[in-house]
């Protein structure tokens, strides 16, 4: 007997069998890929460190840019695992907690998680025998997710580098804050005075040449706003630590 | 025996299926003259590098896609068959976007969206729907691959020209000398021209090619 392909129930049991296997067969890929996408985040989080200290790989006299392949090993070069530390809202030391699995993207996305109950972690690097700290900072652009790292330096009131990136911010416009130009205006910025916290303002002015001011991208007024945002918020929280 | 059961069957690369192949690259081409998938042409032709996984991942696609279509054609049923095709597109596009990320994750990331964006591209779309719905699976294989053949040689020669000129560089490699520390050709006041390697400039490079594919081949060029 031929099955009539155009009969209601025909159509359904197609539809239905093709999205269970196709289901399937799409959970047990991701499934199977996650280990090694997971390692590429990872490995991706330690450059993204290590470009905020600006640690470029010397290799018989030549200067290397940070990628994938170095970045571990530098990673363990430099920062030093064990001072890492996770701070609470009010600059507390939180005990037990590794700084590095700290996920700060998924506690800002999670609106269950109170402010107040949101963990910091505080990477600590040294560098040609100073002590530099590194800051994970996270919030919103225009059209998405923007995060960025920034390093301070070791007198804990100014900043040493920094560096920012975005999801889907628009190209030319709020993605320039990715180019050097933008995020080294935060070199030598000063995030405290006299122990206490003063906002960094990215300004239209142009007079980001202060050192709480950072000139602002032309056309990407909101995406500069949120870096604003995200600094401000995040700093305050490390500068309570770094003031105590 | 088994010699005259086989006899009707035709040659793997018989004359018409050589032509599945060669087709798409010049007189049917899915770029410069179906005008489809120019999105992605657009976007992602500033490195070569680039263009050679776009292609890569637009064949592995389009290959397993119109096999698939083409051995369930008898199958689908007609009134859903669209979302059919969307769902196999889809599947196959979270696939390549998945092993991108885990193997090639460097790359994942400059493609971004755009590797979801083949779901869209009319091209794989109109392949099912044109080719591999009505014909059997190694016909329809030989048409992603010259389908894929020729949208890839258009995105190679455009981003040939961008990459060259809007950054200075030839698979990465660069030619004229460090832009930034000012050496090579940079020194005498040669400079990289931005413009190439905004989107737009896109346009005018297929637009060239397209220009110069009908200067070549003038049975392209319709009658007004």
């Amino acid at each position: 007997m031929a099955i009539n392909k155009d009969s209601n129930g025909y159509t359904f049991l197609f539809a239905i069998l093709l999205v269970v296997v196709v289901g399937s067969g799409l959970a047990a890929v991701s499934m199977g890929l996650k280990e090694k996408q997971d390692k590429n985040t990872e490995v991706k989080k330690k450059m993204d460190i290590l470009n905020a200290l600006k640690v470029k790989e010397v290799k018989n006299g030549d200067t290397l840019d940070i990628s994938r392949k170095n970045a571990e090993a530098l990673y363990d070069e430099y920062v030093l695992s064990d001072e890492c530390l996770v701070l609470g809202a009010e600059g507390n030391v939180l005990d037990g907690e590794v700084a590095f699995d700290i996920d700060i993207k998924k506690q800002f996305r999670d609106k269950t998680i109170d402010p107040k109950d949101r963990k910091y972690p505080l990477y600590v690097a040294s560098l040609n025998g100073t002590k530099k700290y590194v800051i994970p900072v996270v919030g919103s652009g225009l059209w998405g997710p923007i995060w960025g790292y920034l390093a301070i330096d070791e007198d804990k009131s100014s900043i040493y580098g920094a560096t920012f990136d975005h999801k889907t911010e628009t190209p030319g416009l709020g993605a320039e804050i990715k180019q050097p130009f933008f995020y080294d205006q935060y070199d030598s910025e000063v995030i405290s005075v006299d122990g206490k916290y003063k906002k960094i303002k990215v300004v239209k002015d142009g007079s980001g040449g202060d050192a709480h001011k950072v000139d602002g991208i032309t056309g990407g007024t909101i995406t500069s706003k949120g870096v604003e945002e995200m600094v401000d918020r995040t700093v305050q929280v490390y500068v309570k630590y770094f003031n105590k | 025996m088994s010699e005259k059961i086989k006899a009707p069957k035709e040659p793997l690369f018989s004359k018409k299926n050589k032509r599945l192949i060669t087709e798409p690259l010049d007189d049917n081409n899915p770029v410069t003259l179906q005008v489809l998938g120019i999105c992605s042409a657009l976007a992602i032709t500033v490195s070569i590098e680039q263009a050679l996984v776009m292609t890569g991942s637009v064949f592995f696609v389009l290959g397993l896609g119109n096999v698939i279509i083409s051995m369930l054609r008898n199958l689908i049923p007609s009134r859903i068959r669209i979302i059919v095709q969307l769902v196999v597109v889809a599947a196959l596009v979270i696939i390549v976007n998945e092993i991108l990320k885990a193997f090639l994750p460097d790359m994942a990331e400059k493609l971004s969206v755009f590797v979801g964006l083949i779901i869209t591209n009319c091209i794989i779309m109109g392949r099912f729907e044109a080719f591999a719905m009505a014909n059997k699976p190694w016909p329809s294989f030989l048409d992603a691959v010259g389908n894929t053949l020729g949208y890839g040689w258009v995105l190679v020669v455009v981003s040939v020209i961008r990459e060259i000129f809007g950054s200075g560089k030839f698979f990465g490699v660069e030619l004229f000398g460090d832009r930034i520390a000012g050496t090579g050709l940079y020194k005498y006041g040669y400079m990289d021209n931005n413009f190439i390697i905004l989107a737009p400039f896109a346009l005018f490079a297929v637009a060239i090619v397209i220009w110069v594919q009908r200067s070549r081949n003038t049975s392209l060029i319709e009658d007004h």
